[in-house]
């Protein structure tokens, strides 16, 4: 029978993956006695072989046979944990994932990285004993493939059957293998009165012709040999009859097989078939390859998250079904029942939205689980002696925001090991304590996650930035800025040189990155430093992409959305803050910043009645640390819109990050903050260099 | 009963019969409208659907030619006057103003664009063989667009292909 | 019609196990542990236990010393799979009542050819 295996290979994989982390987590808190901790990482990398080796990836399965045999020794006592041998299961975490990912993709593989890494297992399994593997091949395949006479005297413990096992079976198997005839010798059967029911009296002489190899044939006895007497003799053994004389073996099962046609030197027969072996090779050729599977991506639900959906849904139906039966004849006397119900019907539709959205949440652990590693690891290269503390795991956010943070979080966390964090005899000579504390929180804030990355370290020094930042030309060396506006200067392109990459946290990616990143995200950053207390990194995130929490405005006839994570605040302009500078900027005092105003029907180039500045409508938004004021119509309502793409059918229009469709079935565009920004300063200059086309400093950088 | 809604229940394939005009769908079917006093056609394969006239919601900074976006049950689709893009005629819209929604689709995705066009017209089988390529010279449209041109009796038809209808120019962000 | 109770912590091997057992006729019950497959053996009765060894809560040597305790399950065939070949591992598998072992890797042909040697 075949079954299709493949359809488990993707649950495999997802296992295999949870065991990894376990693996690594539990080597990162691992320390000597912690027999539980040893035990489940044994039994995760365990796991992983078995499930392997069954499903086909042969390379996965024996790389981990080295780690589970190390760590098997770590369980049973007979090896220290040592740093250096947890440091190599760690790398051989990294390998296994590695192999999975490649089987899973497959793709080809670092093998360097994998045999270097078993080299290191193999030398460390070698200094404390032997391997087993050594003995496991001499077994070399057996030579007597043509037929052969055995004789079997089979004598069971009386207790045989208390294991379950059943000589029928076993004589069953015998069978298969050839021409089995059974003789029982029932002498030792006692007295009828004296029968325990349980036991088992009875031995057996048996006799098999067979091309079956001794082997073959021990292994059916394999599961009792412990518990019987068993001698397997090989009749005349020289004696070797060819394949074709079955008819006649059966003929003279009484007598010695007689040689029949040409007598097989023993060496030759290794090519002739033995029915038992071809078949093993068989199917370990037919094992499963591993085939290339896109990555559809997929969510592990809770039930008791599906099961709400059936509620709503239900309650839903009932909704509904309530609705059209008041439709169907409906008069002014129900008027309050209509109401009523499209209000529980307002009701179930947002927690449905809920629930649904709920689907794609999970908690931020499925981000936050591979810090543990980065830090361990980022200490031991940097000598720097830190913790990680986490808080907030259980905090749930959107899955694809979740992918997407990773990398700007790796990046934050590099950072505060590299640029944060001092060494220790620093801290010591400053009364700190040895150890440095880098800490990761998240928790929601209104509709957004707020996930906070800080350390314990130096601080930022605001002059050093500040002058590095006028060196490279970002500022100007008279300006006088705040703090954060200083911090700011961080994620600046440009801000960090190659002068000053290292190993750990300059790999060609800079803090601009990281913003951009987090700004694709709909999110922000922010940074917070004490000179020697240490700094904080404040990354703000829309808990999902698919809705967003807006502040509806008009402009002329059309309706656009300003995400609210944007917005500073709205206002209406007062005459006496307003300043024009350089002849076409407008500026709007708003407490000590200069904001420009941005009148949206310019920007976008469309008739709007509302072009007077004096007591128009300013929606201040924030984005890179720039404010500008949005110069609206009209405000309207604040709701969550669902978020459209308009590249499905069309594409990417600058300043519009999206559409939704609104309550009347219209359509309106979600802005795009930072997106308009730069319009605005594109604009800006394009005016600058129609007045003054041979000034080409660039213009409007500061605005 | 409107040419709209004829439109729409003409079957792709075999005989059919409305209000006393005789379907015959052998070889393909085009649908034809207006531009001005001129006729064209596209395949009725890509046709979604054929909508009355509505605003659209304003794209910022795009070519007048693109109208804007339309809500069709819950996709986003933009809207393009042919008129406009072919300077022909005048782009008024009044009730007659129809939008054809088009979708095509390849290997890749599917794209879906509404046309404003001045009115729809006729549906004309055509074997492959009836269609004539178009002469090189002049006209409104690029010959990119230019299927072909389909003789129906005194008229002439051009016949547009619509998934270059659908590219969208490179400037088409900045008007 | 055959019942088999499965126990294994691996959702895939498990899933294999039993697939390939339902698709040869046989009945299956499936336990994420020892814990659980022996409170599902408890007032119930199966013609076959296939256990994994290493397992959170209560691993297989533990649920095989368990099951045996009980009058339903004295003869009951217990096959344990491992990916230990080592004779330590069979001999403590033995010594609390279990009747055979299936060494991993095993295929769906394997794993059936070996339960006909314990069942009809």
């Amino acid at each position: 029978m075949t079954v299709d295996l493949s359809q488990f290979i993707p649950s495999f994989l997802e296992e295999s993956f949870e065991g990894l982390e376990l693996m690594e987590s539990g080597l990162l808190n691992l320390q000597e006695g912690d027999s539980e901790l040893i035990h489940s990482i044994f039994r995760a990398a365990h796991s992983i072989k078995g499930g392997a080796g069954t499903f086909g990836f042969e390379n996965v399965t024996d790389f981990t046979h080295l780690v589970e045999t190390l760590l098997d020794e770590m369980r049973d006592g007979r090896r220290e944990i040592t740093s250096e041998d947890t440091e190599i299961l760690l790398e051989s975490v990294d390998c296994i994932r590695l192999l999975i990912e490649a089987a899973r993709d497959g793709e080809e593989y670092d093998n360097e990285k994998i045999e270097q890494t078993s080299k290191r297992l193999t030398a460390t399994l070698d200094g404390k004993n032997h391997s087993k593997e050594a003995c496991d091949n001499t077994e070399e395949v057996v030579k007597s493939p043509n037929d052969l006479e055995y004789l079997i005297h089979f004598v069971p413990e009386l207790s045989l059957a208390k294991t379950g096992n059943d000589p029928i079976f076993l004589f069953t198997a015998l069978a298969e293998l050839g021409v089995l005839t059974i003789e029982a010798d029932s002498s030792s059967l006692p007295a009828l009165n004296d029968i325990d029911p349980l036991e088992l009296y009875l031995s057996w002489q048996l006799k098999l012709i067979s091309s079956a190899s001794i082997d073959d044939i021990k292994e059916i006895f394999e599961w009792v040999e412990d518990e019987c007497e068993l001698d397997i003799i090989i009749v005349d053994a020289d004696n070797l009859a060819s394949s074709s004389t079955v008819q006649d073996l059966e003929q003279s099962s009484n007598e010695q097989v007689k040689e029949v046609k040409e007598t097989q030197g023993v060496e030759v027969s290794s090519n002739s078939e033995t029915s038992n072996q071809s078949e093993v090779t068989k199917e370990s050729n037919a094992g499963i390859k591993p085939k290339a599977k896109s990555d559809v991506g997929s969510i592990r639900v809770g039930v008791d998250k599906v099961d709400s959906l059936i509620n709503l849904v239900g309650e839903l139906v009932i909704t509904q079904s309530m609705l059209s039966e008041l439709g169907s004849d409906f008069d002014m006397s129900k008027v309050d029942r209509l109401t009523n119900g499209l209000e529980q019907l307002l009701q179930n539709t947002k927690e449905l939205q809920e629930s649904v959205m709920r689907i794609r949440m999970l908690p931020i652990s499925f981000a936050f689980n591979r810090f543990p590693r980065l830090v361990h690891d980022l200490a031991n290269k940097t000598g720097k002696d830190m913790e990680l503390v986490i808080k907030g795991e259980q905090t749930e956010l959107d899955k694809t925001v979740m992918e997407q943070i990773g990398d700007p979080l790796v990046h934050l966390i590099r950072n505060a090991v590299d640029h944060g964090i001092e060494s220790s005899e620093v801290r010591l000579a400053n009364g700190k304590p040895k150890q440095g504390v880098i800490s990761l929180d998240a928790y929601h804030q209104g509709g957004n996650i707020v996930i906070e990355i800080s350390d314990d370290g130096g601080g930022i020094d605001r002059e050093n930035v500040f002058s590095k930042a006028v060196e490279k030309g970002l500022v100007d060396a008279n300006a006088t800025l705040t703090d954060s506006q200083v911090f700011d200067l961080l994620f600046e392109p440009g801000f960090s040189t190659a002068a000053e990459v290292t190993d750990i946290s300059g790999r060609g990616v800079g803090m601009d990155v990281v913003k951009r990143n987090i700004q694709a995200l709909g999110g922000r950053i922010q940074v917070d430093s004490t000179p020697g207390e240490g700094s904080t990194f404040k990354v703000n995130l829309p808990l999902t992409l698919a809705i967003l929490d807006g502040q509806l405005v008009k402009v002329g006839t059309e309706t656009y959305i300003i995400p609210l994570i944007s917005i500073v605040e709205s206002l209406q302009i007062e005459k006496e803050y307003l300043n024009r500078v350089s002849g076409d900027m407008d500026l709007y005092r708003l407490r000590d910043d200069n904001v420009p105003i941005l009148p949206i029907y310019q920007l976008f180039n469309i008739n709007s009645q509302c072009t007077d500045l004096d007591n128009a409508l300013l929606v201040v938004v924030e984005s890179d640390g720039q404010k500008v004021g949005l110069m609206v119509d009209d405000l309207l309502a604040q709701q969550q819109v669902v978020i459209k793409s308009l590249k499905d059918n069309y594409q990417q229009v600058l300043g519009i990050s999206g559409a939704t469709i609104l309550g009347d079935g219209s359509v309106a565009m979600i802005l795009d903050i930072p997106g308009m920004i730069q319009m605005a300063l594109e604009k800006a200059q394009r005016i600058q260099l129609k007045k003054y086309p041979n000034h080409t400093d660039k213009v409007g950088e500061y605005i | 009963m409107n040419i709209q809604a004829m439109a729409n229940e003409i079957p792709s394939e075999g005989e059919h019969s409305i209000e006393g005009i005789d379907f015959i769908t052998s070889g393909d079917q085009y649908l034809t409208f207006t531009l001005s006093h001129e006729q064209y056609a596209v395949d009725i394969l890509c046709v979604e659907e054929i909508r009355s006239w509505e605003r659209p919601t304003i794209i910022p900074n795009s070519p007048t030619y693109i109208q804007g976006v339309i809500n069709m049950r819950g996709v986003i689709v933009p809207i393009i006057d042919l008129r406009l893009k072919f300077s022909i005629g005048e782009a008024s819209y009044t009730e007659t103003t129809v939008v054809i929604v088009l979708t095509y689709q390849d290997d890749v995705a599917s794209r879906t664009m509404g046309f404003v066009v001045d009115a729809v017209s006729d549906v004309l089988n055509v074997e492959s063989e009836e269609i004539k390529p178009a002469p090189q010279f002049g006209g409104c449209v690029p010959p990119q667009y230019i299927e072909g041109l389909i003789n129906a009796e005194a008229n002439v038809v051009t016949l547009l292909n619509v998934a270059n209808l659908q590219l969208l120019e490179k400037d088409d962000n900045h008007a | 019609m055959t019942k088999v109770l499965v126990v294994d912590d691996s959702n895939s091997i498990r899933d294999m196990v039993s697939f390939t057992l339902k698709s040869a006729g046989y009945q299956t019950v499936e336990a994420k542990d020892g814990q659980e497959g022996l409170s599902k053996a408890q007032g119930d009765s199966f013609d076959l236990v296939i256990s994994d060894v290493n397992m959170p809560n209560m691993d297989g040597i533990a649920l095989c010393t368990e099951l045996r305790k009980l009058a339903n399950f004295k003869f009951t065939p217990i096959l344990m799979l491992t990916t230990e070949s080592s004779t330590d591992m069979k001999m403590r598998g033995k010594a609390a009542g279990a009747t055979g072992w299936l060494v991993k890797p095993f295929n769906p042909e394997k794993l059936l050819a070996t339960i006909k040697r314990v069942v009809r």
